[in-house]
């Protein structure tokens, strides 16, 4: 895994419909780091992971990876990062080895071991032939988190991950992050839950919103 | 190349688990055919001049059917972001979509066509024709059909307003396919109609896929 590198935004500014949400919004998140964006409902974190992964156009500012500027190759940046939002994207219809072996191929060729470690992991083993369609919400959040883990990518995107899940799992999905870390990896993170991420910088949306920049 | 098949599979297997999506809009075809000698009598002569129209009119109507869900469950439980993160280009992961869509809503119409033409008293001449006709004319409904649905993505009432957007776009389609069917009813060559078809097939594909994902990247955001 690649431990160059870094994201890294300036003045980074989002709109959704007519809405400015946030602006002059600067970060920047080394190698090994963890940034927890904080914030009351629609400060616009969700936004900003959106923003992170290049699936949202932000309204002004420069988003790099790195030394290199996202959007002029939006693919290699796409490429080399996980994002996790709230929604599961799990197909009911299909088994829970289908959907992971469905979402990790979308990423390039992963092999049947791989996906079952993954699943045994986040103790989906048992499961792993059945319909997702039976899966409790806690259950189906634990299929997404899997994902993290069929794949290498130095940059994870979490948008509230520790949803529905229990205190065990919460605490997995804390090794998880550490150990990320450790090996070069750097994660955003979204959550209004208590997580035990060591050294995190803490980023406070509310801040950047466009009446607060109007009085400082 | 393995992924753009990946997607294939997962949309047939999808579609086959969820209600038999193939059966219900071949079955919705059969039936709306079927109603029209009803509604028009049985006069054999009546039915061989209006039979290729019918064909095509219904086979437009079968595959909207299963158009509306083409990108509606992607979007709506978060798919949507793996598809537009795929280490493949969005245009690919539509043609795939696209294909499979064809696969379970046009193919089994293709199958099921000859035994209706013989049904409304057309020629065993221009069966062939009828199948080749539509063979190359079906694959035109589902990509124009793609683009509507990708810009209908979170309208309410997005089959209705599916319908609307797209069925205009679909009649020249309609128009040369029955016109293929027509020539070759009236031992005519069929030859120009064929080729039309194919020419907006051609030119359809890259458009169309180029268009959905465009519409599909606003609905993303």
């Amino acid at each position: 895994m690649a431990s160059k590198g870094g994201l890294h935004g300036h003045n980074i500014a989002c709109r959704r419909g007519e809405r400015l949400i946030f602006q002059g919004l600067d970060f920047s998140l080394e190698a090994g780091g963890a940034l927890v964006l904080l914030g009351p409902n629609g400060s616009g974190k969700t936004s900003l992971l959106r923003v992170m992964a290049g699936l949202i156009v932000p309204a002004g500012g420069v988003l790099r990876r790195g030394d290199a500027v996202v959007a002029d190759d939006p693919d290699s940046h796409q490429a080399t990062l996980h994002y996790l939002d709230d929604r599961d994207a799990a197909k009911p219809a299909l088994t829970v080895m289908e959907n992971l072996a469905f979402a990790a191929a979308l990423r390039g060729e992963v092999r049947q071991g791989v996906l079952r470690s993954a699943l045994a992991q986040f103790g989906l083993a048992d499961l792993a032939h059945d319909p997702t369609r039976i899966l409790s919400s806690g259950q189906r959040r634990r299929l997404s988190l899997a994902r993290l883990l069929v794949r290498p990518a130095d940059l994870w995107l979490l948008d509230e991950p520790t949803i529905a899940l229990d205190i065990e799992t919460i605490q997995l999905v804390e090794t998880l992050i550490a150990r990320h870390r450790q090996r070069g990896g750097y994660v955003v993170v979204a959550t209004h839950a208590q997580m035990r991420i060591g050294q995190a910088v803490p980023l406070y949306l509310d801040r950047y919103a466009p009446g607060e920049i109007a009085l400082s | 190349m393995r992924l753009f098949w990946n997607i294939v599979k997962r949309d047939l297997r999808l579609s086959w688990r969820q209600g038999g999506g193939a059966v219900v809009g071949v079955a919705f075809f059969m039936i709306a055919v079927c109603l029209f000698p009803f509604g028009v009598g049985s006069q054999a002569a009546i039915l061989a001049q209006i039979g290729p129209g019918i064909i095509w009119v219904c086979a437009l109507l079968a595959a909207l059917l299963s158009l509306e869900q083409l990108f509606q469950d992607d979007f709506q439980d978060g798919g949507l972001d793996l598809l537009l993160l795929a280490d493949m280009s969005l245009e690919r992961v539509v043609f795939a979509k696209c294909l499979a869509n064809w696969l379970f809503s046009g193919v089994p119409i293709l199958i099921v066509a000859p035994f209706l033409g013989i049904m409304l008293q057309m020629e065993m001449d221009a069966l062939p024709g009828l199948v080749a006709a539509l063979a190359l004319g079906t694959p035109s409904l589902s990509l124009i059909g793609a683009v509507g649905a990708a810009l209908t993505l979170g309208a309410r009432r997005g089959g209705a307003l599916l319908a609307l957007l797209v069925l205009p776009l679909q009649i020249p389609v309609l128009v040369f396919g029955a016109g293929a069917v027509e020539a070759a009813l009236n031992a005519q060559p069929m030859g120009v109609h064929l080729a039309v078809l194919t020419a907006l097939l051609v030119g359809l594909a890259p458009l169309c896929l180029w268009a959905s994902a465009a519409a599909l990247r606003v609905a993303g955001e």
